[in-house]
């Protein structure tokens, strides 16, 4: 590990400390329907939206409303995106003339785009047209950000309102996430990303000749503008294969930084306008906390055993970490940096080959995922993910004060015990059972590229992703079978809605309840202690779930290392 | 002598071998897999339990058959284990029980039925009837005396043996079956279907026969099943990848994990935990009519208190004579005196006991010939008619009214000058007049509990905000609430303004705890989250409460909120402490279970187990082991002192948090070693 490593580490953090207030009270006024400077440009546009779609965005939704309205905006979205794929060899703006996509691939593809997960098992250059990056993928990007960030505001109103039946407004908070957060931001993003070297363009691809002499076919696209929305939506799906690795998607050091930045930008400001909504802005800050104490822990974690690198190798006479899979711009330290980020988030972009980090320094993106991308997390899903835990948490440790457990003034009962249980229990659910299943079956068991504990990695990392809606691979495993692309869209599919569907039961169930005020005797859900105490229980319920499974992958292939056996 | 009873019934130790004994047997009846059913994590552990009986004779594994019937046999006994504890905490409920089902069938009443007297068993009575019942006879319904007064010793019920007054009209006309006339004889209304009364009732409260989860309970059993869940999946999946690599695991080993994991030690103590929550209040001499209102005593945010008996002494005490228009002290003390001497009220003595320790004024007994006026409501004046000259007090409006010559002179207005500034000092005036003539007042003064300041501190720290409720005027009120230290006061309270603050109260998303006796106390009572009615006060009281105290001492309310934070704090802390020993747990068994299929595991096993199967067999009977080890804590409940909820969750996490992560690390090891020495795996 460097100096300089770890400078990089304390400025990441510390820039986005001091975004957190800003970017918050930004998502705030939208969170509250205030206007914004920018309502004097894009107000009627939002108000244009309206009337075309005919809806009132003033009418309140109850959270059954709200859920059936989310459900079937992203299925028919899904089924559009499907369509796109399957007819891609018919449609324009397929320069390269790639034919249409098989039913398994482009239902994956699909679920995969409409959860926010952006796994992909083709390689984009190779197999989708301009046409399918731009309309069967970026709109999810940014409207499965747009969706979680409104679910987000869903809840917070959940725990905000008091003795009310409904919890806003699906279309209005998804029209304005979008219009005056996701867009203004991305439009300048990109250009910044233009400036800096990444293509945009609608050309297909360009000759060039190397330095062999040799004719090398690149292939170029609408880079900037899908991957500003890849990262600050928490998409993570590249347009190339390479994703953030690729030099057209992340060219500079700059760009790398920028990107990390965007990743955990509106999750950052999503707990601060958390605590504003609740009227108390320490509960937001505290909840930060105790993700970055989950974070910096994985960081060091990731950074140490990648600095270490692979005594095997060292045996043999190498020195320095382990550079295997990492681009040489990057280094170790933002790579390992970028890794935790991209799984803490369920952002899923990588800059570095999780497969080929060191087994400990891959299994906390693995973990990290297994706990639910609650460390920040995805936008929106990120927070609603903690703050299930947080009910949890309350609930279990918050008898011990002798009152009936309450956070933020709801009173935290059997309803909301049960729905978040539910939540919570769908990730070991789909994660160990869906890879139980794959490494038992034929279908299942020709995939991974390695044998041994590492190969076990390889399923187990999938199916975490896909469940965790993280969409970063782990590599390594051949996914792109009828069996894998089927199995993990639906565990995409069961990861984003079978949380999403109970958190907003909870969610109204709160907003029914009335407001228990605060006093000396209540639970304290701000400073040092209940930070420990969130920390506490996540690792132990999420973290003893998972230890089985993580004993016979990544902790078996780490002693194996040390015993000089490599996998 | 409420104190003294509780505290001979508290001493009795929770491990008697007469409660142990028969606490064995039940803990074997309660295997019945429909009482097993209401405990779904014991359930599952009964159901692993039997799976492991069956593959004792199946076989099919490589493991000895010594080391099946050991785990086989810990996983009997930590079911066993967990109804033993509901059995023993069951058990003083249950003798309590039989001894008041023995009172209940000596019950025979003697009916007046056409103005005849028939004797027919107290079963039969109806509301509604009227019976008579003599000295030495036992009350044989609830109901309410219509007739009469008698003194009634109610220490089958209370396990007070002082006798108290019952009589018809007023608030104190309620009278509970199994209870004894001991002087006079009263005739009775009464007001309790068949097996409805108060005693059947309580029969049914300490045996826990009536017994619902309450609503925390419910949601605490949910988290646990849902913990169960997250476990079977966790550990359902680990033989496909053993598979993967492999091996395979033994079904019994799996399913010794999945009983470490699940949270079977707050799942044995749960129930046990909410039976003795509510036999802590029976032993207070409090009944409460649900788990539910206790629950919510640990919930209260408001308290409304009554002034006189809690926060201060019942009785005023005169400390002052203060004379008007030119009148001396002496003659108004001996005034006071003459007009005091036949008062045999507290208030009354105090008077005469004021007078002769300031003036030693040595008037005993009052002269021959003199005539008592006694108190009555309507003219809220006492006095004396002695030597052709009449001596008055009262309730200053009532003296001036009475002397209505009087309310014209200097004296009057200097009168209520006098009587302003003994109200803002937080005393009671009381108006003395002489043949028509103003005296001046005698100051009675509130006299504040000792050591009720420090508790209210205690509770503001709890974060419990208290209210004084009382008739006096806001001045007084506002005198005496100083004093005290209580948050606020409701002066020249009606039942309908106590009502009012309630509810404003509740609207505000505050729970309130209130005591009260009086048939106008009762929509307050009904109104509030814990409600706690005074035995000596009347039925429609004791119906609209949900809880009773049996000592009818209305400061009982504030012990009564500290043993339902008592019991939550109880369910909280054992809940953390069994998540939290799940990591020692899996430090045990996973290198056990993974190390044959790949031996660099054996790093995981910190603790240095001598042998997987030995590791195995520890982590099992360390789990059985803690549930008759945790029995004490989860009956008696964990200590409580109050404080606020920053200072009792560091330390309740301190204890049971941090105390459950590493207590089975060395429990565990302790076990294994043993494990060793005997030769066991």
């Amino acid at each position: 590990m460097t100096f300089q490593g770890w400078i990089l580490i304390f400025v990441f953090v510390g820039i986005l400390l001091a975004l957190t207030k800003p970017v918050g009270a930004w998502l705030f006024a939208l969170y509250e329907g205030r206007r914004t400077p920018l309502h004097w440009v894009l107000g009627p546009v939002e108000n244009g939206f309206y009337t075309l779609a005919g809806i009132d965005p003033t009418e309140e939704q109850s959270w059954r409303r709200y859920a059936v309205h989310m459900l079937l905006f992203n299925f028919v979205l899904m089924i559009f995106t499907y369509a796109v794929l399957r007819l891609q060899g018919l449609l324009p703006l397929n320069g390269l003339g790639y034919a249409g996509i098989g039913a398994d691939g482009a239902f994956n593809t699909a679920v995969s785009f409409t959860t926010n997960t952006n796994w992909q098992w083709y390689s984009g250059e190779a197999t989708l047209s301009n046409l399918s990056q731009m309309l069967g993928l970026t709109i999810h990007n940014f409207l499965s950000a747009a969706t979680g960030i409104a679910l987000a505001f869903a809840l917070f109103r959940g725990f905000a309102r008091r003795e009310m039946q409904s919890l806003g407004n699906f279309w209005a908070d998804v029209t304005r996430v979008t219009l005056y957060l996701l867009l203004p931001i991305c439009f300048v993003y990109a250009l910044f990303l233009i400036a800096s070297g990444v293509p945009q363009t609608l050309a297909a691809s360009v000759d060039v000749m190397t330095l062999e002499g040799a004719k090398q076919t690149l292939a170029l696209g609408p880079v900037a503008s899908q991957e500003a929305i890849k990262m600050l939506g928490t998409n993570g799906g590249g347009f190339f294969n390479a994703n953030s690795a690729h030099p057209f998607e992340n060219p500079t050091a700059l760009t790398n930084l920028v990107q990390m930045l965007s990743i955990f930008m509106i999750g950052f400001g999503l707990t601060w306008c958390f605590g504003k909504a609740v009227g108390n802005s320490r509960q937001g800050w505290a909840i930060l906390a105790a993700m970055l104490v989950l974070f910096v822990a994985g960081v060091t974690v990731t950074y140490w055993q990648e600095a270490a690198g692979n005594p095997v190798l060292h045996a043999l006479g190498t020195t320095g970490g382990n550079m295997e899979g990492k681009e040489v711009r990057f280094g170790i330290a933002a790579s390992a940096l970028f890794s935790v980020i991209t799984t803490a988030a369920s952002c899923g972009a990588v800059n570095a080959m999780h497969d080929s980090f060191t087994a400990l320094g891959g299994m906390i993106p693995l973990f990290n995922i297994q706990l639910g991308e609650i460390v920040i997390g995805g936008v929106g899903a990120g927070i609603y993910g903690f703050l299930l835990f947080a009910i949890l948490a309350v609930f279990v440790a918050g008898l011990m004060v002798g009152r009936t457990p309450e956070y933020v003034g709801k009173k935290i009962e059997a309803r909301e015990v049960k729905l978040a249980v539910l939540a919570i229990a769908i990730l070991p659910l789909c994660i160990l059972g869906f890879t139980a299943v794959s490494a038992v079956l034929p279908a299942g068991l020709v995939s991974p590229l390695n044998a041994g504990p590492h190969g076990f990695s390889e399923i187990l990392y999938a199916f975490s992703s896909a469940t965790g809606n993280n969409g970063s691979a782990f590599a390594g495993l051949t996914a792109g079978t009828p069996f894998y692309n089927s199995l993990l869209g639906i565990a995409m599919w069961l990861g984003r809605f079978f949380v999403i569907v109970p958190m907003l039961a909870i969610a109204g169930s709160l907003a029914a309840k009335t407001y228990t005020p605060q006093s000396a005797g209540s639970f304290p859900t701000t400073g040092p202690l209940w930070v420990g105490l969130l920390v506490g229980i996540i690792l132990i319920v999420g973290g003893l779930t998972f230890l089985p499974s993580l004993a016979l992958g990544p902790i078996a292939d780490h002693l194996a290392m040390i015993d000089g056996q490599l996998f | 002598m409420a104190r003294a009873t509780t505290k001979t019934q508290t001493g009795k130790s929770l491990f008697t071998a007469e409660l142990i004994i028969p606490a064995i047997g039940d803990a074997f009846k309660k295997l019945h897999p429909r009482a097993l059913i209401r405990n779904p994590v014991m359930f599952v552990t009964a159901c692993v339990a039997l799976l492991m009986t069956i593959l004792l004779v199946v076989g099919g594994d490589s493991l000895g058959i010594g080391f099946k019937l050991q785990l086989a046999m810990w996983l009997w006994l930590t079911v066993l284990f967990g109804t033993f504890a509901e059995a023993l905490a069951e058990g003083r409920g249950k003798a309590q029980a039989a001894s008041l089902r023995a009172t209940k069938a000596e019950l025979s009443a003697k009916r007046l039925k056409n103005g005849h007297l028939q004797q027919v068993p107290a079963s039969q009575l109806c509301a509604g009837d009227i019976v008579l019942v003599e000295t030495g006879d036992l009350i044989p319904a609830d109901g309410e005396v219509v007739e009469g007064v008698a003194s009634v010793n109610e220490a089958a019920i209370t396990g007070e043996s002082a006798p108290v007054i019952r009589e018809a009209g007023g608030d104190r006309s309620a009278v509970t079956a199994g209870t004894r006339v001991i002087s006079d004889q009263i005739k009775v209304r009464i007001t309790a279907e068949p097996g409805q009364g108060f005693l059947d009732r309580m029969i049914a409260l300490v045996e826990g026969a009536e017994r619902q989860k309450t609503p925390n309970e419910i949601a605490l059993t949910i988290l646990l099943v849902g913990l169960t869940i997250i476990f079977l999946i966790a550990v359902g999946t680990i033989p496909s990848f053993a598979s993967y690599a492999g091996g395979s695991i033994p079904v019994a080993i799996l399913a010794a994990l999945l009983i470490t994991l699940i949270p079977t030690t707050i799942a044995a103590l749960l129930s046990a935990i909410g039976i003795a929550g509510m036999d802590r209040l029976v032993r207070f001499n409090v009944l409460a009519k649900s788990g539910r209102a206790v629950e919510a005593a640990g919930d209260v945010d408001v308290l409304l208190l009554d002034k006189t008996g809690t926060i201060t002494v019942g009785d005023r005490q005169a400390s002052e004579f203060r004379p008007v228009a030119g009148t001396t002290p002496e003659t108004l003390a001996e005034a006071a005196l003459l007009a005091s001497l036949a008062d045999e009220t507290p208030e009354g003595r105090s008077i005469v006991v004021l007078a002769r320790e300031k003036f030693h004024i040595d008037t005993t007994r009052l002269p021959e010939g003199a005539e008592v006026i006694p108190f009555t409501a309507q003219t809220r004046i006492s006095g004396v008619q002695v030597a052709g000259s009449l001596v008055q007090k009262g309730a200053v409006d009532s003296i001036l009214k009475a002397n209505p010559g009087s309310s014209e002179m200097a004296a009057a207005t200097e009168l209520r000058r006098v009587t302003d500034e003994i109200a803002r000092a937080g005393g009671t005036p009381l108006a003395v007049a002489k043949d028509g003539k103003l005296l001046g007042a005698i100051f009675l003064k509130d006299v504040v509990k000792a050591g009720i300041r420090e508790r209210f501190a205690e509770l503001r720290e709890m974060g419990i905000r208290t209210v004084m409720i009382t008739g006096d005027n806001p001045l007084t009120a506002a005198a005496i609430a100083a004093e005290a230290g209580v948050d606020d006061f409701l002066a020249q309270a009606t039942p309908e303004d106590k009502l009012d603050l309630i509810r404003q109260e509740q609207t505000g998303g505050r729970l309130v705890a209130m005591c009260g006796d009086g048939t106008n106390d009762a929509p307050a009572l009904a109104q509030a989250d814990v409600g706690v009615a005074m035995n000596t006060g009347t039925q429609a009281a004791r119906e609209a409460g949900n809880m009773v105290d049996l000592d009818s001492d209305p400061t009982k309310l504030i012990e009564v909120v500290g043993l339902g934070k008592q019991l939550l704090m109880t369910r909280g802390a054992l809940t953390t402490f069994s998540v939290a020993n799940d990591v020692a747990k899996y430090f045990a068994i996973i290198p056990a279970m993974f190390v044959a299929l790949y031996p660099g595991l054996g790093v995981l096993n910190i603790m240095g187990l001598a042998t997987p199967q030995s590791a195995i067999l520890s982590a099992i009977i360390f789990n059985a082991l803690i549930i008759p080890l945790l029995v004490p804590l989860a009956l008696k409940g964990v200590a409580y002192k109050p404080m606020g909820a920053g200072p009792l969750l560091a330390r309740n996490l301190a204890v049971y948090g941090l105390g459950g992560l590493v207590a089975p690390f060395i429990g565990i090891k302790l076990i294994d070693l043993a494990v060793g020495g005997l030769g066991l795996a």
